[in-house]
């Protein structure tokens, strides 16, 4: 076992037991990244010095004896469309390339206050459109299992940097399955938490009322430190809930016994490979056999997830990336005419062919004469889709189902067909459609790749899902593999 | 030959006078720097979230419950898509299909005749920032930007299209402003932008109840541009139809240089807003105590003061409206009253010598030089006969340009009128002496021949005798 392989909280023990410095962790992960990063492309930006800079000062606080946070020292990658101060932020597209944020993300300014060393900026599809990384507007992320294949997207560049141990840890954003869908395919864990769980503020928006910050670990223990650190309350993001956060680590028991566990059988059928199906059978099988009550249900309005999606994604998206139009911070075209020609040229060379096709659905969606006909209808539907999952949770404590049809795909194999690009969110749409939260984590290999096992909780009941993923990891070993890079 | 109607509706636009903006905390105050009074929210840079200043709700309700409107138990916010170089997102944040109130409405009285003008709603919206251009905006090749009013709160107030003359236009929004004046919501400055109008007006034959096709007047920067450009487009419209023509639902700006409105690039405002509500933003649940609260805490509002100040203090209606159009106004009056509890004459020297010096300086009610007191206490000094009514003149002019009190300018100036009865003989005796002509002219019946008499003895004291005494005096010697 190598340094870079360990999980946070090992590397924690290492620290306080000094046996080993933040500074000498960190250099080793800047060592690693070193190694692999030319195959991997997981990063936009290295920021070095300043890990090192917060490094030395947690070994500080070591030395004079000062208890330390689990995150402390830890070395931690973030997604490219999370704000931090003094330090680019591009959200995967030309149109942000050179613009460096005044101000940080909330949960960056958590990781800080946590001692976290932020180790770089991750690859993404541009504004988090995507579900393969391909969108990046910059670099092609590599699947480390096998570096033909995708990552997944569109937080690919934290998946596949905390897969080849290129950190500890990472964040990434949820709109639609956008962190659970890369940790499937990079066998890692990824959760996206409830709506309202993690301050968005910092979060360069595609769809707010979809948008949610969540953890990428290498194990279910790293998973729960990263979401009690980053969760909580935040007076500059309305739509951030009030509640207190738990201490996500005393959900940790390996313990399912009486639980009740519902498989919508809508999301065993569409698309599915059957080696994933068998994978998640297994799961559930594993499960029953640990005493937990598991049966398939249903979500009758599943096949709408998609299309609704598919509405209101856009349309909120076509909003909030008006901003994007080379008066204020960004990319500017050269050479025009007049400030209507600025618009339209920094617009069309600024950004890249899926996001235009968003924008371009979105604004349609909400013109005039068809607003009721597909946004506001889309409104209703899911309104529909959050009633199925009502129903089901008054029934089960969590749903299961596999996180992707399939495993990773081959680079190119869907790029050019959005919607089978679309389709491999099919599992994960509807829990963004609803708000409540998700974690994805391995359970199987098809081949030399990973399968994602999706557990899906009530609101703010992470909890729950913390100790069945927990449970589950305690009873396999798939985390314990690592790819051969 | 047919007679036309003129049908107005108009949309005036408040600004708050909130410290903070309507989403964040940057200052609203007016001027400074370019870009200094700005923030990342306002800015709308990547990435950031606007969170709503509850004053601007409370503010909002405040005026909606002013203008008698219902106030909303649930609202929300929206997001109007287009795009404008002085708008930080390409979007402004209003609100489109649940305003904070509606169903609101104010009398006006326009020659005698009191109106009753609806308000259809009222909603919160963000204000935009402003394009500045150096040089000629024809010649210049750039545009520059400053974003210090982005975000300042503002409240859209859309009327009913009640009214049926420009004169009734100008007395609503003449009372509109009296009324927000009155709640402290906002400063209503026209010259500064703090309050702005836009006017929707079309004309029918009289007697139709159908309404015409209707223009947009927008860019009058006055109540008098307000008037002048609804004058010039109802005759403008009355024109059109009477030739034959159609009148084009267009939006049509006012040019005060020339006296006319003009027809704005049509392609320009037809826009399709793409409304949609703002993820970013929760729904607010508007609690009914509070707005109980807040209407508990309004002040007098114009129309019941001046019901009240012909009730209690018997002034007539006309002195009632004029004192009563602003609250410091009325404010100043009433404390006047309190030391002096003649209130018709309070009204005549505030109306008149008051407001006269008032408007020829630039000074507002709010920093007069006379405080509401001083003033009382020169009325007390008329009536105990201490000055004259005419010198009392000359020492409120002193008062207003000194600030100094009554009492003191009169014994700096030995203004004291003479109520000395041994005094004023010895001048009056000599007077008669000096002028026998005017005595016997006034024996032989000729009063005019008296007020000649009085004169000498005033300009012989110097304006200080006392008039009453010095007439008694007389009488009792010719
Ligand atoms: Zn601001």
């Amino acid at each position: 076992m190598q340094l870079h392989q360990l999980t946070a909280h090992e590397m924690h023990d290492l620290l306080i037991n000094k046996e080993l410095s933040s500074e000498e962790l960190n250099n080793h992960i800047f060592d690693r990244i070193e190694a692999v990063e030319d195959k991997i492309k997981a990063y936009l930006t290295l920021t070095k010095e300043g890990a090192l800079e917060r490094a030395r000062s947690v070994d500080g606080q070591i030395q004079s004896g000062e208890r330390i946070g689990p995150l402390a020292g830890i070395p931690v990658a973030v997604k490219d469309n999370i704000c931090t101060k003094g330090i680019r932020t591009t959200a995967g597209s030309k149109i942000l390339s050179n613009f460096i944020p005044p101000y940080n993300a909330t949960v960056v300014e958590k990781l800080a206050a946590a001692g976290a060393t932020i180790v770089g900026k991750t690859n993404l599809d541009e504004f988090a459109m995507g579900s393969s990384t391909e969108n990046s507007a910059f670099i092609a992320t590599k699947n480390p299992w096998d570096t033909g294949c995708v990552p997944g997207g569109s937080s690919g560049g934290s998946a596949a940097a905390v897969c080849a141990g290129e950190a500890a840890l990472a964040l990434g954003s949820d709109t639609g399955g956008s962190i659970r869908q890369p940790a499937s395919f990079c066998g890692v864990v990824g959760m996206k938490p409830t709506y309202g769980a993690v301050s968005r503020y910092g979060l360069i928006a595609f769809a707010s009322s979809l948008d949610q910050i969540g953890p990428f670990a290498r194990d279910v223990t790293d998973c729960a430190l990263l979401l009690g650190v980053i969760s909580g309350h935040d007076p500059r993001d309305s739509t951030s809930a009030g509640y207190k956060v738990p201490d996500y680590t005393t959900f940790l028991n390996n313990n399912v016994r009486g639980l009740k566990i519902g498989v919508p059988e809508e999301f065993m059928a569409q698309g599915i490979s059957p080696e994933v199906r068998a994978a998640v059978e297994r799961a559930m099988s594993l499960y029953e056999s640990l005493g937990a009550a598991v049966e398939y249900t249903t979500l009758p309005h599943t096949e709408y997830a998609l299309p609704t999606y598919y509405i209101i994604a856009p349309a909120e998206a076509s909003s909030n990336l008006a901003r994007y139009d080379g008066v204020r911070y960004g990319f500017r075209a050269a050479e025009v005419a007049d400030v209507v020609d600025m618009f339209m040229k920094s617009r069309s060379q600024g950004f890249g062919p899926e996001v235009k096709r968003r924008i371009m659905l979105g604004t349609y969606a909400l013109s005039a004469g068809y607003y009721d006909a597909y946004y506001l209808k889309a409104l209703k539907v899911r309104t529909l889709i959050k009633q199925d999952f009502d129903r089901a949770f008054e029934k089960y404590d969590l749903l299961l189902s596999p996180t992707s049809p399939t495993p990773a795909f081959r680079f190119g194999d869907k790029v050019d067909d959005p919607f089978q690009m679309y389709l491999s969110d099919i599992c994960t749409i509807s829990v963004n459609l609803a708000g409540i939260p998700g974690i994805s984590l391995p359970c199987g290999f098809v081949g030399q790749m990973p399968v994602g096992l999706q557990l899906m909780g009530k609101y703010f009941d992470e909890g729950t899902l913390l100790r069945a993923a927990y449970t589950f990891e305690q009873n396999t070993d798939y985390h314990k593999e690592f790819p051969k890079i | 030959m047919t007679q036309y109607e003129t049908v107005i509706g108009l949309e005036v636009h408040a600004e708050l006078k909130t410290r903070s903006k309507i989403f964040c905390d940057s200052t609203t105050e007016f001027g400074g720097d370019p870009n200094t009074h700005v923030c990342p929210v306002c800015l709308g840079l990547p990435g950031v979230l606007p969170v709503v200043n509850k004053t601007v709700v409370e503010y909002a309700i405040r005026a909606a419950l002013a203008l008698n409107c219902r106030v909303a138990s649930f609202s929300k916010f929206d997001r109007k898509n287009y795009y404008y170089p002085d708008m930080p997102k390409n979007y402004q944040i209003s609100q489109y299909d649940l305003p904070i109130a509606e169903h609101g409405y104010l009398n006006i009285e326009v020659k005698g005749e009191v109106r009753k003008i609806g308000i259809t709603r009222l909603h919160m919206e963000e204000d935009t920032g402003k394009l500045v251009h150096q040089g000629n905006i024809t010649t210049t090749p750039f545009s520059l930007v400053d974003y210090n009013r982005a975000g300042v709160p503002l409240i859209e107030i859309v009327s009913d299209p009640d009214m049926r003359s420009p004169e009734e236009a100008y007395e609503y929004l003449n009372k509109l402003k009296a009324i927000i004046l009155y709640t402290g919501v906002s400063d209503c400055k026209m010259e500064e932008g703090s309050l702005r109008c836009d006017a929707n007006i079309s004309v029918r034959p009289a007697g139709s109840q159908e309404f015409g096709t209707k223009t947009e007047i927008k860019n009058m920067n006055s109540f008098k541009a307000l008037q002048k450009a609804l004058t010039y487009e109802a005759e403008r419209q009355i024109k059109v139809l009477k030739e034959g023509g159609r009148i084009i639902q267009e939006t049509r700006t006012w040019d005060d240089e020339q006296g006319i409105t003009l027809p704005m690039r049509s392609k320009e405002y037809a826009h399709d807003y793409r409304y949609l509500p703002d993820p970013d933003l929760v729904s607010m649940v508007i609690d009914r105590e509070w707005v109980e609260e807040i209407k508990r805490s309004l002040p007098e509002l114009p129309d019941d003061r001046k019901e009240r100040y012909v009730r209690e203090y018997g002034l007539p209606v006309y002195d009632a409206m004029v004192l009563t159009n602003t609250r410091e106004l009325a404010d100043y009056f009433e404390d006047c009253v309190a030391v002096y509890p003649n209130a018709k004459t309070v009204s005549n020297w505030v109306m008149g010598d008051l407001s006269r010096l008032l408007n020829a300086s630039v000074v507002g009610i709010i920093n007069c030089p006379i405080k509401p007191e001083q003033l009382g206490a020169l009325l007390q000094l008329i009536e105990k006969g201490t000055i004259s009514g005419k010198i009392a003149k000359t020492v409120f002019e002193e008062m207003f340009a000194t600030g100094k009190a009554a009492e003191t300018i009169v014994k700096e100036k030995g203004l004291v009128q003479i109520s000395d009865e041994g005094a004023i003989t010895a001048i009056v005796e000599e007077v008669i002496a000096k002028n026998q002509k005017s005595v016997d002219d006034y024996r032989a019946g000729k009063e005019r021949a008296l007020s000649f008499l009085v004169g000498q003895v005033m300009k012989a004291s110097k304006g200080k005798a006392n008039p009453e005494l010095v007439n008694r005096l007389f009488k009792e010697r010719l």
